[in-house]
Order: structure tokens, then sequence, then C-alpha cells
């Protein structure tokens, strides 16, 4: 046939309806059908199977790991084990660091007041930005040390399958994906990749579900804080020689109530604004492979925990700077941090927090990471204590100086579960979307939902414990 | 950017480096594509020195992460696309995988297949065959197979597709400079693939040669015309609004530019 001068695609699309009206109604079948044949022809002639049994011990482990009563027990005492090994790991190194960090703080000071350096010099190279990063460093990087080897050999031994394996009803009773349980593991890293995890769901509503719930799970930013706090008030509570594991269990128990907050947003998401039924998928669980250490050592420690490290680092130098600053300009003899805590401190203490909690979580918004140094460094620039080298004298400065309870601790633990996104989350969620609406809500709905959860446990608590 | 002597079982390995995500001019562009979960990603990461991030379940790699390697005094760039079972329908990450097949112009597709379940990834096999005739097919993770006592006839792959079919085990780097030597032969025109086709009926061959010079005249340059040609035959919706909206032509040029930067974020925010 002769070409057409001028064809618009709006042509080739009728042409191309009006030719497959004339062809044989059963033409695609026909096509799949010789297809399949095909496939099948090839592989017979290529492939000499000598009678094998598709790996019987995969199969035998997976009966148990998947199983329908040990499944889900079986994969919260993993994630219990790797949260103790880290709590018990990171302790020591911890305070190591930190006595190294501060000892050389005042060293490095006291050259600077011998030099006739200014002391506002001094104060914000060495009291400010340097403060703020040996904290981040000594307190985020030996856990992750231990914790990102230990999650990245269960990746690559072929467990975070048989996770969605185990939690797709959970999430198709939520009216949500099954590999949102995947999305839901990538955030324990971060939830930025969570995020962009999320592509691997097919249905956009079902993507969207799992984009604005992934904030629910506490990314490695957060970790550090909800160790922190398990370590100096939940388990102090208990015999030393119990004390680990309670601090373990009970982060494991922070962990479920963020699965359940996704369960539970999932659901609402999906009965309302996001309405729909969850669409079904093949998982395929790859068989078990041995995990190739030294990549997984390189991985987990040159490109997750420097590379965590060091974005958190990058946060926490202005952070530091800023903190410094606000706490010692004091326009009207009262410095402009403890203004703004005050500021906040009606609302901090109906959440059963405080206000310089509040103002910490401000200034953090770029990185969860930096929210405990951020705190710590307001709570210092009031009281008297400058010094702090240890888990000790870092439970001196919050309940002797600040008045924590138990009731705060529990409170930041849920306020950290349940709070906006950081900011690179955020930015990343409207990359993902590009909808300012969904943005936005992405933002505000954990927030909100940590707003209710705090007021209502704090007034619990103050009305029926008297805490 | 460091060139690796340690592969004692292949003397010519001293042709080959990795050239990481170095930035620079490339002579050829080398697709690698494949199920989710062959080891797409342990492969480019073995040719590139890059440190994709992999790991041990499908769905890892959700966009295309970029790297080069030299063969042979010939500069490659490598295209890691997310692992998919069909090109047909459009998740977001078979759309990546799809657009760049079509639209970015590789000069060979390295198809990576699971040894063990040959089967289930022939189909993908089979329809990157109907977009592109420069194909190799990698059959990876060959040990495991074997352990499995399942033993692959490549020659007899190689036949019945029409393109090169080499055993490797990408973990171990085991046959990678014959799966080069043919990705290069392949590349450059040297090795000459009749790549397994499937012919429909009478009508249905007529219906496509009447549409194929139809899209060439109102797409100038959109590569593949036959394989668009089918899928608006098939009623295939994104491809119909692709070229409505006159997105095709803006996809061939989009496929081709430098993805490098973007890729590397994703691959560092990615690796967490």
């Amino acid at each position: 046939m002769s070409r057409p001068a001028a064809v618009t695609p709006a042509d080739i699309v009728r042409e191309a309806a009006a030719l497959r009206r004339s062809l044989d109604a059963g033409f695609r079948e026909e096509v799949v059908t010789s297809l399949y044949g095909e496939v099948e022809r090839i592989t017979r002639r290529a492939v000499q199977d000598a009678g094998s049994q598709p790996l019987e011990l995969d199969q035998r482990i997976d009966r148990i790991v998947t199983s329908r009563w040990f499944g889900l027990p079986l994969m919260l005492g993993i994630l219990a084990v790797i949260f103790w090994l880290t709590i018990v790991g990171a302790n020591v190194p911890s305070q190591m660091l930190a006595t190294a960090f501060f000892w050389f703080e005042d060293l490095a000071a006291g050259w600077f007041t011998q030099l006739g350096v200014p002391w506002w010099v001094t104060g914000f190279i060495w009291h400010g930005v340097y403060r703020g990063l040996a904290w981040v460093v000594s307190v985020m990087l030996p856990p992750m040390a231990i914790f990102f080897p230990l999650f990245t050999i269960l990746e690559d031994l072929g467990y975070l399958p048989r996770v969605a394996f185990n939690l797709d009803y959970l999430f198709k009773r939520a009216g949500a994906h099954g590999k949102q349980a995947l999305t839901m593991a990538m955030g324990f890293g971060c939830n930025a990749a969570g995020v962009i995890a999320t592509r691997v769901i097919d249905s956009p509503r079902e993507r969207l579900v799992a984009i604005l719930t992934n904030n629910f799970v506490p990314c490695n930013g957060r970790f550090p804080t909800l160790i922190m706090l398990a370590t100096i008030f939940v388990a102090a509570a208990f015999p030393p020689a119990v004390a680990s594991l309670v601090a373990a269990g009970s982060v494991v128990g922070i962990v479920l109530v963020g699965v359940l907050f996704t369960l539970a947003a999932s659901w609402a998401l999906s009965k309302t604004v996001l309405r729909g039924e969850a669409s079904a998928f093949t998982l395929e669980l790859p068989p078990y492979r041995r995990p190739a250490m030294a990549r997984i050592l390189y991985t987990s420690l040159i490109d997750r925990t420097l590379f965590v490290l060091w974005r958190a680092m990058v946060t926490a130098a202005p952070a530091g700077a800023v903190i410094w600053l606000l706490a010692n300009i004091s326009p009207g003899g009262v410095s402009l941090a403890t203004r703004a805590a005050t500021f906040l401190e009606p609302l901090g203490w109906a959440m059963g927090l405080d206000g310089v909690i509040l103002l910490a979580y401000v200034i953090a918004i770029p990185a969860n990471e930096i929210v405990v140094p951020t705190m710590l460094m307001v709570y210092m620039s009031q009281g008297m204590m400058t010094e702090l080298d240890s888990m000790d004298g870092l439970r001196r400065l919050l309940v002797d100086e600040h008045g924590w309870t138990m009731l705060t601790a529990v409170n930041l633990m849920l306020f950290s579960l349940l709070h906006n996104p950081c900011a690179t989350t955020i930015i990343t969620i409207y990359k993902e979307t590009l909808s300012a609406k969904w943005t936005t809500i992405g933002a505000l709905m954990p927030l909100a939902l940590g707003f209710i959860v705090t007021l209502l446990t704090a007034a619990v608590a103050r009305t029926f414990l008297g805490l | 950017m460091s060139v690796e002597h340690n592969c004692e079982t292949c003397p010519v390995h001293a042709e080959m480096a990795q050239l990481g995500a170095a930035a620079g001019t490339y002579d050829r562009v080398v697709a690698l594509a494949g199920n989710p979960n062959t080891g797409k990603s342990t492969l480019f990461n073995a040719l590139t020195g890059l440190r994709q991030h992999t790991g041990n379940w499908p769905g890892k790699t959700v966009t295309r992460a970029e790297g080069g390697f030299q063969f042979s005094a010939v500069r490659y760039k490598l295209v890691d696309l997310p692992g998919t079972y069909s090109l047909l329908s459009a998740s977001d990450d078979e759309e990546v995988a799809r657009n760049f097949l079509l639209f970015g112009r590789p000069d060979c597709t390295v198809v990576v297949v699971d040894a063990s379940a040959l089967e289930r990834n022939l189909y993908l096999v089979l329809q990157v065959l109907e977009i592109t005739d420069r194909v190799v097919v990698a059959v990876n993770l060959m040990d495991e197979a074997r352990r499995r006592g399942i033993a692959v006839d490549t020659r007899s792959l190689a036949r019945d597709l029409g393109v090169p079919a080499i055993p490797i085990v990408a973990r171990t780097g085991e046959n990678m400079m014959a799966l080069l030597g043919e990705v290069a032969a392949v590349a450059s025109g040297q090795t000459v693939t009749q790549p397994l086709r499937s012919k429909g009926t009478p009508d249905f061959e007529r219906a496509v040669s009447t549409l194929v010079p139809m899209i060439e005249a109102a797409a100038p340059g959109v590569p593949n015309a036959r394989w668009i040609a089918i899928r608006l035959l098939d009623g295939d919706v994104p491809v119909e609004e692709a070229l409505a909206s006159g997105r095709l032509a803006e996809l061939v040029v989009r496929q081709q530019a430098p993805d490098a930067r973007f890729s590397k974020k994703i691959a560092l925010q990615g690796a967490q």
C-alpha cells in the first residue's frame, strides 16, 4: 500500500483499531499459545534435569520460616536478637568514643582560651559545632556498625521475601499490597529509600498507601534514640542481668507499635481517601543463598553506615552551630533557646514531653539523627552540667536536672515513631508522587497521630498512674 | 577505577578494566535485562567495579543504574535495568526497562536468566528478541543449578534462540571473559544474530506491515516500529497514549540522554 502523505498519531491508532477488528478474534490467544509452546520446546531440548529434588533443605526451612504459627514469632525473635546484639555490643564502644571526644573538646577549648581566642569563637566551634558532631558519631556509629551488617546478612540470605510472605495476609486485610512489607523493611534502613522502593508496587493506589505509611517504621536515624531511651530508662528499672534483654524487647515493642500503625493507617486510607481492594500478586521465594561476607561487610559498613553517618554529620554541624547561637544569644538576659522552649513548654507538657524536646524536633527536621544531640545541647546550655561522658551522666542530666520520668521516656519513644518524616523523605515523597497534596498528607498525618497518641498517653498516665 | 588482576582462571583478564561510574565518552552501550533476582546487579558490579546494592530479593533495582567497563580497548557503558517478568504490563519498574530497550538503542542487550528456572525466564528472552536482535543470553547461577542436578545445554539454547548463550556464575566471575567476548562481537556487528521470532498468522503479518510505514512516517527515528505496531494491534493503552501525545519521539531523545547522575544518587539512597 502507498505511504500516506501526512499521518497523524490519531490516524494510526484508528487504523490499528480497525485492523484489530478485522483480525480473527482469537489472534492474541494464538500468539500466546505459540509462545508457550516455543518456550516449552526450547527448554526441553536445553535442560537436563537429573531428577533433582528442588532444594529439599530450602523447602524444609521454608516450611518453618513461613509457617502460620512459627513464622511471625520467629521473625520477632530474629529482630529481638539483632537489637539485643546491637545494644550489648554498642554500649562500651559508644562510651569510649564519647569519653575520648569530650576529653578532646575540653583540651581543645583549653588551648583556644590560652591562645586568647575570644570566648564566643571557642564556644561556637568547640561547644557548638564540634560537640554536635561528637555526639552524633559516638551515639550512632557503634550501633550502626553492628545493626547494618546483621540486617544485610538477612537480606543476602533471602529472608526478606519470607517476611513479605508472612505479612502478606495482614497487609491484604488492611487493603494494602503484600509487597508493602518489603518497602517497610527498607524503611528500617531509611524512609526515603523505603519510599523509592515502593516502585515495586504496580497499583498506584496501593503504592500511595505504601508511600504515606512508610514513615511509621523507625529508620536508622531514629534507632539510636530508641536504643538510648530503652537502655537508660526502661532497662535501668530492671536488674543488670536482664537489662539488655529488656532494652531489646522494648525496642522490638516500639517496632511492633510502628507496624501496627502502618497496618491501621493503611486500612484507614483504604477505607477512605484511597478506597479499593488489595490486588493479588505473585511473590517469588528465592532460594537461600550463602551470604558473601566480604561484600556484606563492605556494603553495610561503607555504603550504609558511613553514608548515614556522613549525612548525620553534615546536618549535625550546622545544627550544633544553630543551637549554640540560640543558647548564647540572650536579648534581655534570656537566651533564645530558653525563650523558644518556654513558649513550647505548655504543649510539650500536655504531650508528656517538654518544651526543649519539641524545640529539638523543630531544629531536627532536616534529619532525625540529631534529635538527641540537639536536646542535650539545649539542656546543657541551661543547666549546671557541662560534661557528659557516660550513660549514667546522661541519666542524671535528664532525670535529676530536667525532671524526666518514665512517661517522658515512653512518650518520646512514641513521638520518635510518630512524627513528620525528615526533610529528605518529604522531598522524596514529592519526587515520587509529584503531588503537593499527597506530600502534605504524608508529612502531616504521622505528626497529627503523634500529637493525638502522646496527648492521650500523657492524660491517661497522669490520671490513672499519677505520673 | 581499578584494574582487577585477581582472576587466575582467565589469562585474558588483563584486557578488562572496570571503569566504575566514570563520566566520559563510551563507544558502546550495553543493557542488562532479566527476571527479578537472577543476579543482574551482581553481574553489573562484577563488570563495572561499582557497588550497586544487591540483595537476595526480587525487585531490588527499581531504577536503571549506569556504569562503565573497558574490554579489548573498547569502552562500554553498562545499564542495569530493573528486573521484569515481561515487557507487556506497565508498572513503573517495567516501564523503565521497556523504554530503555525500545528507545535507548543499546548496542547489545544481555538478558540474564536463572539456569534453574530456564523455562520461566525464556518468556522475557523471547519478548526482548521481538524488540532487538542484538542480544546475548547469560545463563547465570550455573553453580546453583549444578548443585540441584540441573544441566543446561547452552549450545542447544543458542541454536534455538538464534543468539549467543553463555553459562556464567556472576558471583564468582566464572566465564566472564567468554560473555564479554560475545557481547563485544554482537555489539560491533561482528556476530550477526538470527533471533527467533514468532510469525503470526498471514492476516496478522499483513496488519503489521500496514502499520509499520505509518508509524515510521508519524514518528521519524523511532526504532522498533514493528514492535509498536504489534502492541497497537494488541490494544496496549500506554503505547497508544505515548504515540498520540507525541511522547514517543520525546522518549527516544530522553532514553539516549545520560542518566548517570540521577542513578548514582538513587544507587546511594537505594543502598539503605
